[in-house]
């Protein structure tokens, strides 16, 4: 019983954004209330509409741009990163470790205004480069902090090893700690990629041109416009959530053990 | 090579390692809150981005009067809480049914965890419009299912509605509908992240508690409040703690779905408000300021007095 409720509230508002952009729009007007889906009355329209009238493949196209580069930029430099915190000793180590954390805790709604701000008077604001460095701000820390707890459990015996036998400091990286950490590095890649992916917030306040935009900063532009049916606005949620769906279905293990090793905030 | 040396070099290496990183975040992240602090003590407006008047020496605390002043503050700010604690608390509720609902051995339970998980992961644009377009008095399936059905007898606007007037036995009595409904929306997006922490420790438990239990007789509900509960304080306090962290903070919920309208306005909203509605970038940063005061209140009191935090 109470696993169906639970199944049942999950599911339904996905199922229902799916049949819905699949559903006429007089289908939606006369009769709101039909739970079910007739296949014969199928209709695709809504993403021709959406993807080439209201320029959503340019938007795909800017958020999978966004969110490679941030996930790339994420585990090259957690990795390095990671690897400089666990395996050399430097002054300030336990600060740096330290200060990860309480980054981790800094509000983006706190540094919205103040980059906004900025940027604005920089003339940098409306650029997807600058989005991807903000983004990159705020995976990095978390990037860093999974990774580093992931290479503490690595056995340094074949590290030494590698060292001796006259590898550098990145040889070993390129040769042992990447082979080794496979799980953990597509752990954050995925993580990274989907932050990316779903932000609203700074592409949101960052972005004009709509040549620029994201998927989610597109989806509020169009629905912002009044008298838009709602198939179009259901077929662009699926376009914007089918992705995640599809990354999640496949990687699921890696999802669960980043999520429960703090790689989420919000 | 001497210890020393290779010591030193260790240093450097690390240091251009963590470089990037460093410099990165310092600009994205420390900077911009720095830069706040300067903003919010100056007469800034949208119109005055591009010129030089951002680097005036003209501080004063005109920003935060003007933030306290607004009648509406003392609202803005119960509406914050209410909805923090509300959905902090509907969350983890949820979280810890659906956790031991999928705890107990069964086919398919692998395929429930991920399942679960979906409206955590999912766009929160997506599942906004999605929620939106179901509880729509007009048009949204909710309603019209329920009406139609005889469940109710007129479609109730959840999202656009401030009050909803109640009325049990004679008594009549109210309650903000549109806060309820987001704090609803708050317990279905976040159940997953309590769901899959109290899954986790959930299932480090070692069953011989149990076993002894059930041998000594013990019914399911005793067996839960005194053998599992007090094995899950911890988790749940730190649950809480984050949950009210990332709750207070949060604005693309709210702003997506009621764009804080129908008493939902909250702080970060505020933060919003003040600079694209009223062009005043100043009131913005120190409405920022404040809660961002607000919450190293509560994170001091919480660890100063609160209960003790797993690492």
């Amino acid at each position: 019983m109470g696993i169906l409720f639970f199944v049942f509230i999950v599911a339904f508002p996905f199922y229902w954004m799916i049949v819905s952009s699949l559903r006429p729009l007089e289908e939606i007007l006369m009769n709101p209330a039909n739970l079910g889906l007739d296949i014969h009355k199928i209709d695709l329209s809504a993403y021709y509409d959406v993807l080439f009238d209201h320029g959503f493949v340019r938007y795909i196209l800017n958020s999978l741009y966004v969110s490679i580069i941030t996930a790339a930029l994420s585990v090259a430099l957690s990795t390095v990163g990671g690897y400089a915190v666990t395996r050399l000793r430097f002054r300030g180590q336990s600060f740096m470790s330290y200060s990860i954390l309480i980054i981790y805790m800094f509000p983006a709604i706190v540094l919205v205004i103040p980059l906004y701000v900025i940027f604005s008077h920089m003339g940098l604001r409306d650029s997807i480069n600058v989005l991807i460095l903000v983004y990159l701000a705020q995976t990095l820390p978390v990037a860093l902090y999974m990774l580093r707890s992931y290479f503490k459990t690595l056995p340094l015996e074949m590290e030494n090893a590698g060292l001796i036998d006259g590898c550098t400091r990145f040889g070993v990286i390129w040769r042992i700690i990447i082979p080794l950490s496979a799980p953990a590095l597509a752990s954050v890649a995925l993580y990274t990629f989907m932050i990316a992916w779903n932000e609203f917030l700074f592409a949101f306040m960052f972005l004009d041109t709509p040549d620029k935009f994201t998927l989610s900063r597109g989806v509020v532009q169009m629905a912002g416009s009044i008298h838009l049916s709602k198939q179009l606005v259901m077929a662009a949620s699926v376009l914007i959530t089918l992705p995640i769906l599809f990354l999640f279905l496949f990687f699921e293990r890696y999802l669960v053990r980043g999520m429960t090793s703090g790689a989420m905030k919000g | 090579m001497t210890v020393s040396n290779k010591h030193h070099r260790d240093s450097r290496l690390a240091f251009w390692m963590l470089a990037p990183t460093f410099a990165v975040v310092l600009a994205f992240v420390v900077f911009p809150v720095i830069w706040n602090i300067w903003i919010s003590l100056k007469p800034v407006s949208l119109a005055d981005l591009r010129g030089d008047s951002l680097f005036q020496f003209n501080l004063g605390l005109e920003n935060f009067q003007k933030v306290f002043s607004d009648p509406d503050f003392a609202t803005v700010l119960l509406t914050t809480l209410v909805y923090t604690i509300g959905g902090s608390l509907l969350s983890i509720l949820l979280g810890l049914m659906a956790a031991l609902l999928v705890h107990a051995e069964f086919r398919g339970r692998a395929l429930l965890r991920g399942l679960f998980i979906a409206p955590y992961i999912a766009p929160v644009v997506a599942v906004t419009f999605t929620w939106s377009f179901i509880l729509d008095p007009q048009l949204g399936v909710f309603n019209r299912f329920a009406v139609d059905h005889g469940l109710l007898s007129q479609p109730i606007p959840f999202l656009s509605q401030r009050w909803f007037n109640l009325d049990i036995m004679g008594v009549g009595f109210r309650f903000p509908l549109a806060l309820t409904s987001v704090i609803l929306f708050e317990g279905w997006r976040y159940f997953p992240f309590a769901f899959l922490f109290i899954l986790a420790r959930l299932q480090a438990m070692p069953d011989e508690f149990y076993n002894a239990a059930s041998v000594d007789g013990a019914t399911p509900f005793q067996r839960f409040f005194h053998i599992t509960l007090p094995q899950l304080t911890t988790v749940l306090s730190t649950l809480f703690l984050f949950r009210f962290i990332w709750t207070f903070n949060k604005f693309d919920d709210i702003f997506l779905l009621t764009r804080g309208q129908a008493g939902t306005k909250v702080l970060p909203l505020n933060v919003y408000d003040y600079a694209f509605g009223q062009f005043n970038i100043g009131a913005s940063s120190a409405t920022a300021m404040v809660l961002f005061g607000i919450l190293a209140l509560f994170i001091f009191v919480y660890f100063r007095w609160g209960l003790k935090i797993e690492n």
